[in-house]
């Protein structure tokens, strides 16, 4: 028996990009789990983006500016690269970049997962709120820069700045972090940690083991103002 | 916001589409700089010729018996290319400086010079802007683009880029430098001089003269990490190739893209849609602070 998923393929070079995003957020808010296939993206901006339910979103080929931004329930899979603020302030369901992301992936994310086959360039992570970012590659500077909650899941290197003015998120490093930034401190890895990152690496399908990693997270001495310090200033 | 393109061909059989590319890789970068655009195009050359770009805002006055006018002034033959509000004169290398000092002496814009470079740029719309020139029809080995949403200095045809400080050399710049005044004055004392009140010119000229000073395009591209402040993605063009330089916080995008057929950058992936083989390229976004050329 072959099973055939039913979906809807939208070609971008005959369709205007705010008629498809139209059409995937009326599907979306329709809550009946449709699936969607964009073809020919050649690199639009904010595509698939405020998705508010449940679809099923998958874009053959390289996007732009913003794509999946603001994603709620909906799964969006990039069958490239994604150009900068991909999944920003995303609240819930899952965005997979098959390729490289640009900078700011997931920026300002309070929930679901945002998964990077590739590298993420700078920034990545940087004020997330909640959001679980896996990047199979390496990411660049100031990432996680003042991030506030979830997990940001690094199975390559982190360059510099890592972490700087971090309040609450998890960082999980497997290779080298070439620079730690202001307040960011290698914390001990506990069960309780090997149990999150070992559930997020086989939500992200990621080859690799949770004891392979490092955990960073703040130091929390940014939190207060130090008098101590005032002559720093 | 402003946007960069740029096409190095690996092979000769594509020097004739060159200008058809990059026209819609330009065009396709009107979001980012609707007010001005100029492509700097790396054609033909003759073994000891130079090409000298002039602009004038009345071409039919300015450009009539130019040739003959700068013959008489260096003594030397000397052909003329009208293309729109642009000339291209063809006259023997060892005439250039001479002949440069005649060109401005009428009042002509000198856009630059080289033996295979050639620049033109306009305000308007890019889609105007190439039309008006005939971009897509140009033909060479390198090119370089860009669209301009003005911040430093005033929307003119000599505020817009390429702009070029050297022979054959050029520079597109997206960002904003902020040391470009007191950079300007230094050069000065150097005896390196701008033509006009833009940032990006001041950058072109601190690399043309490191080269100048014997520096390669690679060493001379890793001092402006050092030596400008500000935020810039420079693409910068040479008789015989082209590089790539962001600074180290990289917040003006890049991407590039290579094939065997060739080494393309753009602003954004966008750009790119139209180029041959694209599918099947290596995508990547350069680095900060990190260095990228190509050359023949």
């Amino acid at each position: 028996m072959t099973m055939t998923l039913d979906k809807t393929v939208l070609d971008m070079t005959a369709t205007e990009l705010r008629e498809v995003n139209t059409t995937l957020q009326a599907a979306a808010k329709a809550q009946a789990n449709a699936a969607y296939e964009i073809i020919n993206p050649r690199g639009s901006h904010a595509m698939a983006c405020g998705l508010d339910g449940p679809l099923s979103v998958t874009i053959k080929g390289s996007t732009g500016y913003y794509c999946a931004g603001m994603n709620k329930e909906a799964t969006v899979t990039v069958e490239g690269s994604a150009g900068p603020g991909v999944a920003e302030n995303m609240m819930s369901g899952v965005v997979t970049i098959e390729g490289d992301a640009s900078q700011y992936a997931g920026a300002t994310g309070h929930g679901g997962l945002l998964n990077i086959k590739g590298n993420a360039s700078s920034r990545c992570g940087i004020s997330m709120k909640g959001i679980d970012i896996v990047v199979h590659g390496n990411i660049g500077h100031m990432s996680a820069f003042m991030a506030q909650k979830g997990n940001l899941v690094v199975l390559g290197d982190a360059g510099d700045a890592l972490g700087d003015s971090l309040y609450e998120a998890r960082l999980f490093v497997r290779g080298n972090v070439k620079s730690l930034g202001a307040d960011c401190i290698e914390k001990e890895m506990r069960p309780e940690h090997i149990a999150i990152l070992k559930e997020l690496l086989e939500k992200a399908g990621a080859d690799a083991k949770p004891e392979e990693f490092k955990r960073y997270g703040s130091a929390r001495k940014l939190y207060n103002f130090n008098i101590d310090h005032a002559d720093e200033y | 916001m402003c946007g960069i393109v740029g096409l190095f061909l690996k092979k000769d059989e594509l020097r004739p589409q060159l200008g058809d590319l990059l026209t819609d890789m330009l065009i396709t970068m009107t979001d980012r700089g609707p007010d001005s655009a100029g492509i700097a195009i790396y054609g033909d050359e003759t073994d000891g010729m130079v090409k000298i770009t002039v602009q004038s805002d009345t071409p039919a006055e300015a450009f009539a018996d130019l040739d003959a006018a700068v013959c008489a002034a260096i003594d030397a033959p000397v052909t003329i290319k009208v293309v729109d509000t642009h000339a291209v004169l063809t006259l023997p290398e060892s005439a250039v400086k001479p002949a440069i000092a005649a060109l401005e002496d009428k009042g002509l814009r000198i856009m630059g010079s080289g033996a295979s470079m050639e620049i033109y740029k306009e305000t308007g719309l890019p889609k105007d802007v190439a039309a008006r020139f005939g971009l897509r029809d140009m033909g060479g080995s390198h090119g370089i683009g860009h669209t301009r949403m003005a911040t430093e200095s005033a929307v003119t045809t000599m505020g817009a880029h390429p702009f070029s400080t050297a022979d054959d050399q050029c520079l597109v710049h997206n960002g904003s430098l902020s040391n470009h005044n007191q950079m300007r004055r230094k050069l000065a004392k150097k005896g390196v001089f701008t033509r006009s009140e833009n940032d990006t010119e001041v950058g072109a000229a601190y690399i043309s003269s490191r080269i100048a000073d014997g520096a390669t395009l690679g060493e001379a591209l890793e001092g402006t990490i050092e030596d400008l402040d500000g935020f810039f993605t420079f693409v910068t063009g040479t008789k015989n190739g082209f590089g790539v330089v962001r600074d180290p916080i990289a917040c003006k995008p890049a991407v590039m893209a290579e094939t065997e057929d060739y080494v393309a950058f753009a602003s954004e992936y966008r750009a790119f849609a139209d180029l041959p083989g694209i599918e099947a390229a290596r995508v990547w976004e350069p680095e900060p602070a990190t260095v990228y050329f190509w050359e023949r």
